[in-house]
């Protein structure tokens, strides 16, 4: 089994204060990896390292081999990394269908194998319905959907999901986890994902990083790592008291 | 080529096609019934329609707000007058390097400002200062007339599209055709890779850049194609007018006339700027008239009119006049 | 050149560039705290300027002592202008805002120019021709007046916004507007009250200015795009920078007048400002976004 995705001794600070610490990890090959941990344990600046918002202060992230440390956002994105945001960042002004096309646009080169890329995406996800209104006029779990879908379109052999199950129903919840299964099963596409909602993880994911004041302090299966001392303090430990 | 043309109509009504249809053939038989003043009237207006179809480009298509679109204007009025009066290099050649010129103009702005991440109010700024910046500099070029003015020979005779010396009717078709093309240029990039791509970083330049699209170099081609485009506005009017004066083509006011037409008829569409300038220069000669009519032509009074409806489209109508229009005459697109 | 002809230009300069500064402060405080450009900035100074015209040529009435009166008649279109007009495009798109206030530029210059026509007016004081000399240096008495004037006017804002509890909440409201409506503050009446103050300061500018130049109906969008150059060198929302942007202008602009020809000193106003947004956007005094 190869690691599709490496990352070793990321690190970040902004100005001198340390939001990301040395942390290290795989995602292999077609596997869904969840990165989990309290408020500002740093996981969303690790994605968005790993994703070329910023560059590491230190640190290397190496995809299917190829160092991609530092590159920008869009040639990450080319080489093969999609990720959605956890604002949500539609383009308001543009439809639904529209949104994903600008995405799939990255895959094909032509706009109507754009489109119809964008078309089968959006079936997928259940947003077809609403192809032709604004993305303005979305609710949010629509729009979580759509970020997930303009991600999607972009072809990616890993995609980054920053929170999108937050603000969600259990049943909305249930569908979104039995889209991202039949994916990774399906087409064999490669998932890391923040998530708060442990339902979720639970269910779909089949290795847990777990990241605590920025440094990884537990890694491994999802049995294990609930079980992990390390990790119920950090969990339970406010909360029980 | 085909497909291209395909694409063209691509979700288009067929009723908006046929009202389209109609508009493009009032415009070509108007002449035959307008008298000399309306004709000029109309020729302003079609002016005013293609240099705001430019403009819209940059901020209606990729969201960069440019105050300074005198400055490729000008710059294209001056380099193609140059190359007439000077060097007797007709416009039909002369228009290359006004198109270049402009072009590079628009380079240096959009490499300086999306370098540097100058955006926003700022970049309006920019644009005006480079536009000023060289408002100034053409009135000491006294090579070019300076301040007094650079001036074509004026002549009366039979149409000649080399040289663009001819008569106002001449004028009128030349600056539909300019139209024309320039809309079907843009109704092309928005149905392709170039138009999404500026949309999406119109409405988020940070969601863009993360769906593989070089932001950067997006922004610089909206740049140079809208100075590009616009330019050729500026060659028109330098053989149309027949006189350049650095006060006046390059000044903030001209900016602000050109983008008018755009934002009254609706911001990023394809048929607001057409109809946005059109609405303006119309409502502007109504005004005109129904003032030395009733002798209350005292200076100011139409722009005071002026910027009374401009303030009413701004307010009650925000995405201007064309898309509800389009709406309430029923020639929505289908997908 | 002669040393002392230079000084005495750079301190003309400086002078003249307090007022530029006043000028800036009006938009720099309506910009730091509505975030709205005001693109009629320019405009509203050529009100304050005809009033002063109109005062002095009617009444005899010297315009640094309307100054008081003129900027609070400012200060209440402002306050009209920003709670009927501008209030509801607050979140609008910046360019809708910036074609909203055009198009009140548009109708204050020609206002402006059918009440009294196309002539330059000016005011001309018994003192304008006075001079103080102060070692090789020979101060112009109505530029030194002027920029008292126009000092002590910056004075009495920076008072207004350290001292008072109404200028406390407009800093607070400033640098936070979700936690000043949190704490119960009328935001959009404190805009109002804000754009009032910076219209008043920029009222005050015009008034001190009609000692310096003729006023014509057209000056308005020249001194718009100036006020916006010298708070963009200075700092966007920052108060002692547009006044130090005003002095650094209004010297750049005299001695360019100097060394080159006086009607190219634009071109030095905007070259500053280029190199301004590029080495550094924030602004002279500017805090980092």
């Amino acid at each position: 089994m190869t690691a599709l995705l490496e990352v070793r001794g990321l690190s970040k600070s902004f100005r001198g204060l340390r939001a990301v610490s040395q942390v290290s990890f795989d995602v292999p090959q077609g596997e869904i990896v969840a990165l989990i941990g309290p408020n500002g344990a740093g996981k969303t600046t690790c994605f968005n390292m790993i994703a070329g918002a910023f560059p590491p202060s230190d640190g290397t992230v190496r995809l299917g081999g190829r160092d991609i440390t530092g590159l920008r956002a869009d040639q990450i994105c080319r080489a093969g990394i999609g990720r959605t945001f956890q604002i949500v960042k539609p383009f308001a002004g543009l439809t639904v269908h529209e949104n994903v096309t600008v995405g799939a646009l990255n895959a094909f080169a032509d706009l109507a194998d754009a489109r119809a890329k964008a078309a089968e995406v959006l079936q997928l996800l259940g947003l077809w319905a609403k192809r032709d209104q604004p993305a303005s006029s979305l609710t949010l779990p629509d729009r979580k959907r759509l970020e997930v879908a303009r991600a999607l379109g972009t072809g990616p052999q890993l995609l980054l999901l920053d929170e999108v199950m937050a603000g969600l129903r259990p049943t909305e919840t249930d569908q979104m986890v039995a889209v991202f299964r039949q994916l990774n099963e399906k087409t064999g596409l490669t998932i890391l994902l923040i998530e708060h909602v442990m339902r979720a993880v639970m269910a779909l994911a089949r290795r847990i990083v777990v990241l605590h004041h920025g440094e990884t302090i537990a890694m491994g299966d999802p049995e294990t790592v609930v079980r992990d001392p390390a990790v119920l303090d950090v969990y339970l430990g406010a909360e029980a008291l | 080529m085909s497909r291209m043309l395909r694409r063209l109509g691509e979700g288009v009504s067929n009723r908006a096609l046929v009202a389209l249809g109609l508009v493009f053939a009032a415009l070509l038989l108007a002449p035959l019934v307008s008298n000399g003043y309306v004709l000029s009237v109309l020729i302003i207006a079609l002016y005013y329609a293609y240099a705001g179809q430019a403009w819209n480009v940059m901020m209606g298509f990729c969201g960069q707000l440019s105050l300074g679109h005198s400055l490729y204007v000008g710059v294209a009025a001056y380099a193609a007058a140059i190359f007439f009066v000077k060097w007797n290099v007709p416009p039909v050649i002369g228009m290359f390097a006004a198109i270049a010129v402009a072009m590079a103009f628009g380079a240096v702005i959009g490499f300086l400002a999306f370098r540097f991440s100058v955006s926003g109010v700022y970049f309006a700024l920019l644009t005006i200062a480079f536009a000023e910046f060289t408002r100034i500099g053409f009135d000491h070029f006294t090579w070019a007339g300076g301040s007094g003015g650079f001036f074509l020979k004026v002549e009366d005779r039979a149409a000649d599209l080399i040289t663009l010396r001819g008569p106002p009717i001449m004028f009128y078709y030349v600056m539909l055709a300019l139209t024309a093309l320039a809309f079907l240029f843009c109704r092309m990039l928005t149905q392709s890779r170039v138009g999404y791509y500026w949309f999406a970083i119109r409405e988020d330049q940070e969601a863009a850049q993360a769906l593989g699209i070089n932001v950067f170099r997006y922004k610089m081609l909206a740049v140079i194609v809208s100075s590009g485009m616009t330019s050729l506005a500026g060659v028109f009017f330098a053989f149309y007018y027949n006189n350049l004066f650095p006060e006046q083509i390059f000044s903030m006011a001209r900016s602000i006339e050109l983008i008018l037409g755009p934002i009254i008829g609706g911001l990023g569409t394809l048929f607001g700027p057409i109809l946005g300038a059109f609405v303006l220069t119309v409502l502007a000669d109504l005004v005109t008239e129904v003032l030395v009519f009733t002798g209350y032509d005292i200076p100011g009074v139409k722009q005071v009119f002026y910027g009374l409806c401009l303030a009413v489209v701004v307010i009650w109508l925000p995405l201007g006049i064309w898309p509800p229009l389009k709406r309430r005459l029923g020639l929505e697109g289908r997908s | 050149m002669p040393a002392d002809l230079i000084l005495n230009v750079a301190v003309g300069g400086v002078l003249t560039g307090l007022v530029y500064g006043l000028m800036a402060l009006g938009l720099s405080v309506i910009f730091g705290v509505v975030r709205v450009v005001n693109f009629a900035h320019g405009e509203m100074m050529t009100l304050g300027m005809y009033a002063a015209v109109v005062l002095f040529g009617s009444f005899g009435l010297d315009p640094l002592l309307m100054l008081v009166p003129v900027a609070a008649a400012l200060f209440v279109i402002g306050y009209i202008l920003q709670s009927t007009l501008i209030n509801p495009f607050v979140n609008r798109p910046e360019h809708s805002q910036f074609m909203l206030l055009v198009a009140v530029a548009m109708i204050m210059v020609n206002g402006l120019l059918m009440a009294f026509g196309p002539n330059a007016r000016n005011t001309l004081v018994s003192y304008a021709l006075d001079s103080y000399q102060v070692g090789p240096v020979i101060i112009d008495a109505v530029r030194l007046y002027a920029a008292l004037a126009a000092l002590a006017v910056a004075v009495a804002l920076f008072a207004f916004f350290k001292l008072t509890p109404t200028g406390k909440a407009i800093r607070a409201c400033a640098d936070n507007y979700l936690g000043a409506q949190v704490v119960g503050l009328n935001v959009k009446r404190l805009y109002a009250f804000t754009f009032g103050v910076g219209a008043a300061c920029v009222g005050a500018a015009g008034c001190i200015m009609v000692l310096l130049i003729d006023v014509t109906p057209q000056i308005g969008p020249a001194y718009t795009l100036l006020a916006f150059v010298i708070v963009i060198v200075g700092g966007l929302g920052s108060m002692p920078g547009a006044l130090l942007g005003g002095i650094l202008i209004g010297l750049s602009e005299a001695l360019a007048g100097l060394f080159f020809v006086p009607s190219a000193k634009g071109m030095f106003a905007f070259a500053i400002l280029v190199l301004v947004l590029l080495l550094r956007p924030q602004g002279l005094l500017g805090k980092k976004a």
